[in-house]
């Protein structure tokens, strides 16, 4: 023990177990595959985001074991769905896998019904102050972002068998998002639950993603969104695969931090004090998720105004859009600036996070539903 | 002065004032044409928000100072803080004094039995294993071990506010501040009249040197440019290009849904002497770049398309119709009795996606989602063909617009030419069906209109409607001669307003309780009359009599209605599209923006930046050693659960090492 603290940390591909290697190996051979199978209806620019995502998400993989075990899952059933398909869509309704589990659709509801259900357990768990309960909940959180996953990897699929001219990546709209959006705010949540060994922020988290599967129940039911839609051919680039989900990664991470802000302000108050992390991890997990959101975020912007030179004719045109990511940009540039150099904690930046989540929606949602302008992919 | 502009509270009051601004530029929209400003919120208000700036907040004077005020303050900030960030990334921070070192929050002691060097030389290799760089100094009675890691935190300080300033500066080249100031001396002018290209003079006009500059231009198939037209308040200027820009073909791709795929344009460039320097072809998200001028695929329109039509008169009693050519964006000129019309014909559309299943079609129940179908059902969805779009204005200046399509469209079971028509832009189009006869021709609709119009006819029309009205037993002429003159009176009355004016004749004449018998009879008589009248009328074009049937019912009936609609149809003609020779026009945006490459420059130090600010720790560690005694002290600018963390183990290794 005394040893090993001494010891320098051992380097990191000697600290690489046999899971690590085959993982990579696996992710390796899958991106080849995709590679060699599919590689006909990539640009080269989409090539060499497929290339550069292996030895990326060989890292992660490496940097958060968790992630392993979601990946060859996800793959492994995205592919078994797609060889019920046979090629022919019309079997979505025909094969009992298909139909009651892994059709993208099925698989999509089958997240927002577990999402839901995880967001009840982990508000019981927390009242009753169940370990056993709480366990519960984060087992089905996680089978959620499977199956999230694996309903997006098997929408990939479906829209090309619509047309090989049709397919896309499921990015493309309001209703594609907003099921990225569930997946990544958990994700984050999950990666903090583990780093902080504390499962009771999740009913907190839980409740913005709950929200957002209300969301997408809505637009499917009310408004069929879920149908796949081709692309506008502003969205037709290479782009679209950076931009989205960098965003999304913002935006989750933002809302995220907005819920600890209330939990945060909650326990000041002394409303489930008991039952929460201490104050100090809370504020620590929400700094840390607007810094992620904001590193993010700031990608994001950067790459939406490499794409819009491209789309466009100009890197920034004070589109409604882009003036919104700008504002949530400066809104937590202060934010980082308040806590980072004046060093204050507290309420008021709990209560700002909070804040935060406003304009963050509005950016993300509000833009679409009152302003119009070059960036109106998904109206209500 | 100096201690304001970098000071943390005026930084974060301008990012607040900032974002504050920039929210009026997306409630309001920017951009648009000044009258549509004057329209929305009134004389007084319209020229306050002009005066303010608040048609183009972006490039509005006030919000380039703020803009200037956030350059200057980041600035002045990287100016007082970088020489001492920079030493104090170089500094180990070696002359620090015990007593300070024992005034730390987070210090520890130990007592040791090992010689201070000995200690010192485990500590450093512990300390460099944990990613420290070490430095151990002499001092009284032992050593002071000064380490430091993540310094690169203050460099990524530098990186990411350099950055600001260098996207705010880049954006300011792209920006149109050069011709602001040219504006401001008097040397150039926005042209607000709608002149041709070549008559604006040179105060409006842009040379090709122009450092950065985006503008728009529409060229029709065949022809070429060689300006773009850059959109200013409530005017424009033209920019001369370095090169002539021609367009050859302009494609729309479409999906089996009938959605647009891809704009394509294939382009050819010539230099200023004639000469072709390249051929390319541009798509949306595919530019092409000449000279360093991005040329972007835009918009699209139509280019002149050539229309060949047939007019119809639609009050006069004959029934021929007389040939016009058009060109869109074209006019031509209508001579009638009552003075000159004008013809200005503004688009043609080859396709026209419409929705003709209704919205019942769209529902989609809880199961079919559930069951899992996200492929769309889009049969509803059909191309109704071409149509085309003109106003006719008349000697007053008065005109309404109109949408006429080519094609038949199915309604109800049966067939019509539509033609739509409209007062102003904002309005929706209201459609008049004009029915087709089993040929699928208009000619028998404008022939019964023409029987029904003619005062000349209208005598024998009634007079053959009495005499099939009664049985051929009981011809009585009084009865006969009563029908004769109440079907000329119903001719009549329809002919000055269709069912308008019959029914408002009834409403006059017949009391109230017997109004709705009445109009059933006039419309009975109306129906019959006509069925007569198509048979003159047949006769007249020497064509056989019309067949009694159902069909031919409906003809009549919705000929009846389709008159009545063209008195409140604003145009004394019908055009009928016959044949058209399509000319597309591609419009494309030109940009020439040499700050492009100062933006993505600091784009790429700003994420570097945000990445060393936020991610990388940085930590100071001293040990202070004394025979038989070590005081171990750590500082760090943030102290987080990970700081705590990590000052807990080292002072869990220096008790190990200590021992």
């Amino acid at each position: 023990m005394e040893l090993a603290l001494l010891h320098p940390p051992t380097p990191l591909l000697k600290r690489l177990s046999w899971f690590d290697w085959l993982f990579a190996v696996i992710v390796a051979s899958s991106g080849l595959f995709a590679l060699s199978r599919f590689g006909e209806f990539m640009d080269p620019y989409e090539k060499g985001i497929l290339l550069a995502a292996i030895p990326s998400v060989a890292a992660f993989g490496w940097f958060w074991k968790s992630f392993r075990p979601l990946f060859i899952i996800v793959g492994a059933v995205s592919l078994f769905a797609i060889s019920q398909y046979q090629g022919n869509l019309a079997r979505m309704d025909e094969a009992f896998f298909l139909k009651y589990l892994i059709s993208s659709q099925a698989a999509i509801m089958w997240m927002c019904a577990l999402f839901g259900l995880a967001t009840v357990t982990y508000w019981a768990g927390l009242l009753t102050r169940s370990e056993f309960t709480m366990k519960t909940a984060t087992a089905m959180t996680w089978s959620a972002v499977t199956l999230g996953f694996i309903g997006l990897m098997v929408r990939w699929y479906e829209s090309y068998l619509i047309g090989a001219d049709v397919g896309h990546i499921p990015v493309s709209n309001l209703y594609e998002v907003f099921v990225l959006f569930c997946l990544i705010t958990a994700m984050l949540y999950l990666y903090y639950e583990a780093r902080y060994q504390t499962r009771q922020m999740g009913a907190f988290v839980l409740l913005v993603i709950s929200a957002a599967v209300g969301f997408i129940l809505w637009y499917a039911l009310d408004r069929g969104a879920h149908e796949i839609q081709p692309l506008v051919p502003a969205l037709k680039s290479w782009w679209m695969k950076l931009h989205v989900p960098a965003n999304f990664i913002g935006y989750g991470s933002f809302s995220i931090s907005a819920m600890l802000g209330a939990a945060y302000l909650l326990a000041q108050r002394g409303i489930l004090a008991s039952r929460l992390p201490k104050l100090e991890v809370i504020d620590d997990v929400m700094y840390k998720s607007i810094a992620i959101g904001f590193a993010f975020f700031t990608i994001a912007t950067i790459l939406g105004a490499m794409w819009a030179a491209e789309a466009w004719g100009g890197y920034w045109s004070w589109d409604p859009k882009e003036t919104w990511a700008l504002i949530v940009w400066l809104n937590y540039a202060a934010w980082l600036h308040i806590r980072l150099v004046k060093g204050l904690r507290g309420p008021m930046l709990a209560w700002w996070a909070l804040g935060g989540l406003i304009v963050t929606t509005f950016a993300f949602l509000g833009v679409n539903m009152f302003l119009s302008g070059l960036h109106s992919y998904g109206t209500l | 002065m100096f201690e304001l502009l970098s000071s943390m509270r005026f930084a974060i009051s301008l990012l607040s004032i900032l974002a504050v601004a920039s929210i009026i530029g997306t409630v309001l929209k920017q951009a648009e044409p000044y009258s549509n400003y004057l329209i929305q919120f009134g004389p007084f208000w319209f020229e306050t928000y002009e005066k303010l700036g608040l048609y183009d907040v972006y490039h509005a004077a006030w919000f380039l100072v703020i803009l200037t005020f956030l350059v200057v303050s980041t600035s002045v900030c990287i100016y007082r803080n970088a020489p001492n960030f920079a030493r104090e990334m170089k500094s180990f921070r070696e002359n620090v004094s015990e007593q300070s070192l024992n005034a730390f929050k987070h210090k520890h002691e130990a007592a040791t039995a090992h010689a201070p060097a000995a200690l010192a030389a485990s500590a450093q290799h512990y300390l460099e294993g944990q990613g420290y760089k070490v430095r151990i100094l002499p001092r009284e009675e032992g050593v002071l071990l000064a380490a430091k890691a993540g310094s690169w935190n203050r460099l990524g300080y530098f990186l990411a506010h350099s950055a600001i300033v260098m996207i705010c500066i880049g954006g300011l080249i792209d920006g149109n501040l050069v011709f602001k100031a040219q504006q401001l001396l008097g040397y150039k002018k926005i042209e607000t009249r709608d002149i041709p290209q070549s008559q604006v003079p040179e105060i409006s006009r842009l040379s090709p040197s122009n450092l950065s500059f985006r503008g728009s231009v529409q060229i029709p198939e065949g022809s070429s440019a060689d300006v773009v037209f850059l959109n200013v308040a409530n005017g424009y200027l033209v920019q001369d290009l370095p090169f002539t820009v021609a367009l050859k073909q302009f494609r729309i791709e479409h999906y089996t849904t009938g959605q647009p795929k891809n704009f394509e344009s294939d382009l050819e460039i010539f230099d200023r002497s004639g000469k072709k320097i390249r051929e390319a072809t541009i798509a949306v998200n595919h530019p092409l770049i000449q000279d360093g001028i991005a040329i972007y695929q835009a918009s699209f329109a139509d280019g002149g398309t050539r229309l060949s039509l047939r007019g119809w008169n639609l009050f006069a009693p004959t029934a021929s119709p007389f040939p016009i050519e058009g060109t869109v964006h074209q006019n031509a000129t209508l001579t009638s009795a009552a003075g000159d019309y004008t013809l200005e014909f503004t688009d043609f559309r080859p396709f026209n996606i419409e929705n003709m299943g209704g919205d019942d079609a769209t529902t989609a129940s809880t199961m079919s989602v559930f069951g899992g179908s996200p492929v769309s059902d889009k049969k509803h969805l059909r191309n109704v063909g071409p149509s085309f779009q003109y106003k006719l204005r008349d000697t007053r200046g008065q005109a309404h617009e109109f949408s006429n399509y080519m094609l038949p469209l199915e309604l109800d079971g049966r067939w019509y030419m539509m033609s739509g028509v409209r007062d102003a832009p904002n309005e929706a189009f209201r459609y008049i069906r004009m029915p087709l006869d089993a040929d699928g021709n208009i000619e028998t609709f404008m022939r019964l209109r023409g029987a029904l119009l003619n005062p000349e006819w209208r005598h024998e029309i009634a007079a053959n409607f009495a005499r099939q009205a009664l049985p051929s037993n009981a011809s009585d002429p009084d009865i006969e001669g009563k029908l004769t003159n109440s079907a000329i009176q119903v001719l009549a009355l329809f002919d000055k307003g269709g069912f308008q004016t019959l029914g408002q004749f009834i409403e006059d004449k017949v009391p109230a309780a017997e109004r709705e018998k009445a109009a059933g009879t006039y419309l009975r008589i109306l129906e019959l009359t006509a069925f007569e009248a198509l048979k003159i009328a047949n006769r007249q074009a020497r064509l056989p009599p019309p067949k009694v049937d159902d069909a031919t019912g409906w003809l009549v009936r919705d000929t009846l209605n389709s008159l009545s609609d063209l008195f409140v149809y604003g145009a004394p003609i019908y055009l009928q599209l016959m044949h058209y020779d399509e000319v597309k026009a591609s419009g494309l945006q030109l940009t020439r923006s040499p700050g492009k490459n100062v933006v993505y420059l600091g784009s790429f130090l700003l994420t570097l930046g945000v990445f060393f600010m936020l991610f990388v720790r940085e930590r100071r560690v001293w040990l202070r050693i004394k025979p038989g005694h070590a005081l171990l002290a750590m500082s760090s600018a943030k102290h987080t659960i990970d700081f705590e963390k990590e000052f807990a183990q080292h002072v869990q290794a220096l008790d190990t090492l200590a021992r």
